[in-house]
């Protein structure tokens, strides 16, 4: 498992206590593209399901992901993709 | 958003959201984007036949910071509608997947009934 896969779980768990949590590096579909990075670890998909999410809307509950994730995203991180969900909405 | 009033940049995106009702920050052309979540995004909004302006941040480096501070959202591409922030590709995705979009839309009076 890369490091920053690795990191992002670290802080995302830390940051939601999340009841479900998937990260997948993309990175290899982006390969040669514009952002992406030798070795891969530059393109993510997150699914992340926490309490913290309920009752909050899309843009805030991806605004949240993307602040806990700050460091990564201005680094190697060039896109995430974010599905974040409440418990029991999928 | 920034309280800063001495940001041209904020201004500028400030000011083009105000008068666009439907504008996309993305990287490259509408016609030609360069890169899959601004396609993707680009797909939607032809698909629901909107009319929208896109803004290429690739033309320039402030202002490809400018928005990601401007909206404290740190990915493109980026869609407002009559002056709000939507999301990016993955709300959008989401929202057209849903109905939501296009009922957003509607109700702005940017589709035709």
């Amino acid at each position: 498992m890369g490091a920053i896969l690795e990191a992002i779980r670290d802080k995302l768990t830390a940051a939601f206590e999340p009841t479900r949590l998937e990260i997948v590096d993309d990175s290899s579909r982006h390969a040669g593209h514009a952002g992406a990075r030798e070795g891969g670890e530059s393109h993510f998909n997150v699914t992340i399901e926490a309490p913290a999410f309920a009752g909050t809307p899309r843009v805030a509950r991806q605004r949240m992901v993307y602040h806990a994730l700050a460091e990564e995203l201005a680094g190697p991180v060039h896109a995430l993709s974010v599905k974040a969900l409440a418990p029991g909405e999928g | 958003m920034s309280e800063a009033a001495a940001n041209p940049v904020h201004d500028w995106i400030a000011k083009s959201v105000a008068e666009n009702p439907v504008i996309l920050f993305m990287k490259g052309e509408p016609e030609q984007p360069r890169c899959g979540f601004s396609a993707v995004t680009v797909q939607i909004l032809d698909h629901l036949g909107v009319e929208f302006v896109g803004v290429d941040v690739l033309q320039s480096d402030a202002l490809r910071e400018g928005i990601k501070s401007f909206s404290d959202w740190p990915t493109i591409p980026q869609l407002y509608v009559k002056g709000e922030f939507v999301g990016g590709c993955d709300i959008v995705r989401e929202m057209f997947q849903s109905g939501e979009l296009k009922t957003l839309l509607s109700e702005k009076g940017l589709l035709e009934a």
